[in-house]
């Protein structure tokens, strides 16, 4: 580790933790009552005491997450694998794409919850949320491989599939790895947004539905508590992605390499 | 083994069997005959095209932007079709390799996977490649970076990647497409002796275009200059070193010489056009 790489870590970490000890020092000082504003020790007390109620909520949302995350992936390359064949398909489609993408996923969630079971329901708002980023990158991916090498692959006569497997799939990659990177966030966006449009309680419910409970009983530490976990997970998907997609392109593409001075 | 390699291995040996001296008379290859080519939207790229490729020869066009030039490779590739006029060929239309203005690498590939991509096209596994990709990358001296990703490499570098990779099938007939355009000037004219002593040692036929009137003399068997709008031939020059090429070439009075006749043809082509059409 170099001596950059320690000030890109430390200062961070170091502002990070003056802060906790600000805020720390702030309720203790004034003498805030916990359910105004709970100190960060108590929310840290609180996420172990209630870890039993918590992760589960935390494992409801985050499967459904990934859920969503998987089958936006699935449905959008699919989508636009058959986009980048007919451009008639594309301007056929596309209307439906944008009327969905455009219309804010809390208004959609109430009808969606008259149609469909409540976990399903909170499933598709993620999904449809997640969706739209995913499409469009890949469209735009798969159509903008280099027109020299188009010419260069029908110059030495190779066949549609060939050119679609050696050339635009590659092109098509870094669009991918960037909307999935926008959709992992948004997809646990859509999960959260969809539970407290659905309200649903009990056994399955997740971490947005603790938040929206607690708040109801003035469990403002537990609310904090659940708020950070939120947090973290969107920083999990975040991180992951974000290694996932330099192990796919470091060894290529110019936007995950610094530059050599 | 695929059939246009073999076919072309065929041409490119007899070729260099005949192992024919600049001086001595080629035979055609190609002849095109009062070709038009009118693109869709109206643009006279060619009109009355009269031009022959010999068997072996260096051939350079040189001429303005819009003259035509890349077409008439296009044309030869078979990647378009004349709209009027005939090309033909004296044999069995003949295996190509190709080299644009840029390298036109795919950067997910390393140089080994890019110069493989002709061959692969044609369905030859990369264990039956992998001695036909060896051989290319001796050819333009980059055997030791088949690992290498295309970012890494310089831009001379890439574009003999680029050339490895249009050698690799053997093809009897290179065409460029002003090769070392965006190129720096040092770089250049490496690439243009390497280039020249690969030709000789292959003995394939070259139709290399460009915008440079001392590399096509430097390079050339013959050039062929071309007039724009509409695109035509409009003079012939033939190249006669007193010698082998290279530095001393380059350094001759002969050079100097066959310098300024192009130019001066060149001039002349471009002084038929119509003043602010010169350039696009």
């Amino acid at each position: 580790m170099t001596r950059d790489d320690l000030v890109g870590y430390a200062v961070p970490a170091l502002t990070l933790g003056l802060g906790l000890c600000a805020w720390e020092a702030l309720v203790r000082v004034f003498d805030i009552p916990p359910y105004l504003l709970p100190a960060p020790s108590v929310i840290i007390v609180t996420l172990f005491t209630d870890w039993g109620t918590l992760s589960a909520s935390l494992w409801v949302t985050l499967s459904i997450t990934l859920k969503a995350l998987l089958a936006a992936v699935i449905g959008s390359v699919t989508l636009a694998v058959i986009f980048a064949q007919s451009r008639l398909v594309e301007r056929a489609f596309y209307p439906f794409a944008v009327a969905l993408q455009v219309t804010p996923i809390v208004a959609i969630a109430p009808l969606l919850l008259i149609y469909l079971a409540p976990s399903v329901a909170v499933l598709v708002c993620a999904f449809l949320v997640a969706f739209f980023p995913l499409l469009a990158n890949t469209t735009l991916g798969l159509s903008s491989a280099d027109h020299n090498l188009v010419d260069l692959f029908q110059m030495y006569r190779a066949t549609r599939f060939q050119q679609f497997m050696l050339l635009r799939l590659p092109s098509a990659l870094p669009y991918f790895l960037a909307g999935l990177r926008i959709s992992g966030g948004l997809a646990l966006i859509g999960a959260i947004v969809a539970e407290i449009a659905a309200g649903s309680a009990g056994q399955g419910s997740g971490l947005a539905y603790r938040i929206v409970e607690s708040g109801f009983r003035l469990n403002i530490p537990r609310m904090f508590a659940a708020l950070l976990l939120i947090s973290v997970a969107g920083i999990t998907i975040h991180v992951f992605l974000t290694a996932f997609s330099h192990w796919l392109l470091h060894e290529w593409h110019d936007s995950e390499r610094g530059r050599e001075a | 083994m695929n059939k246009f390699a073999s076919i072309a291995r065929e041409v490119g040996e007899a070729i260099s069997a005949k192992a024919v001296p600049a001086t001595a008379p080629r035979t055609p290859l190609a002849t095109f005959t009062d070709v038009d080519k009118v693109f869709t939207n109206k643009t006279i790229a060619l009109s009355g095209l009269n031009l022959e490729i010999r068997s072996g020869e260096f051939l350079s066009l040189l001429g303005p932007s819009g003259c035509g030039k890349s077409t008439v490779l296009k044309l030869l590739s078979g990647l378009t079709s004349a709209t009027r006029g005939d090309i033909g060929w004296s044999c069995e239309r003949p295996d190509f390799g190709f080299v644009f203005q840029e390298p036109t690498l795919m950067p997910w590939s390393d140089v080994f996977s890019n110069v493989w991509l002709p061959l692969r096209l044609a369905g030859v596994s990369k264990e039956k490649a992998r001695p036909r990709v060896a051989e290319a990358l001796e050819q333009v001296g980059l055997s030791k970076f088949a690992k290498a990703y295309p970012r890494q490499l310089s831009g001379g570098m890439k574009m003999r990647v680029s050339i490895a990779r249009a050698l690799v099938t053997r093809p009897a007939v290179l065409l460029m497409d002003e090769p070392f355009a965006a190129l720096d000037e040092i770089t250049r004219l490496k690439l243009n002796d390497d280039l020249s002593q690969l030709q000789a040692s292959l003995g394939a036929t070259v139709v290399f275009v460009t915008h440079s009137v001392f590399e096509s003399v430097y390079l050339s068997d013959r050039i062929v200059v071309m007039a724009a709008r509409p695109g035509r031939a409009v003079a012939e020059i033939e190249i006669d070193p007193p010698g082998e090429r290279g530095e001393n070439f380059r350094l001759s009075e002969r050079y100097a010489e066959l310098c300024r006749e192009t130019s001066r043809a060149l001039h002349l082509a471009m002084g038929e056009a119509a003043p602010g059409e010169l350039c696009e």
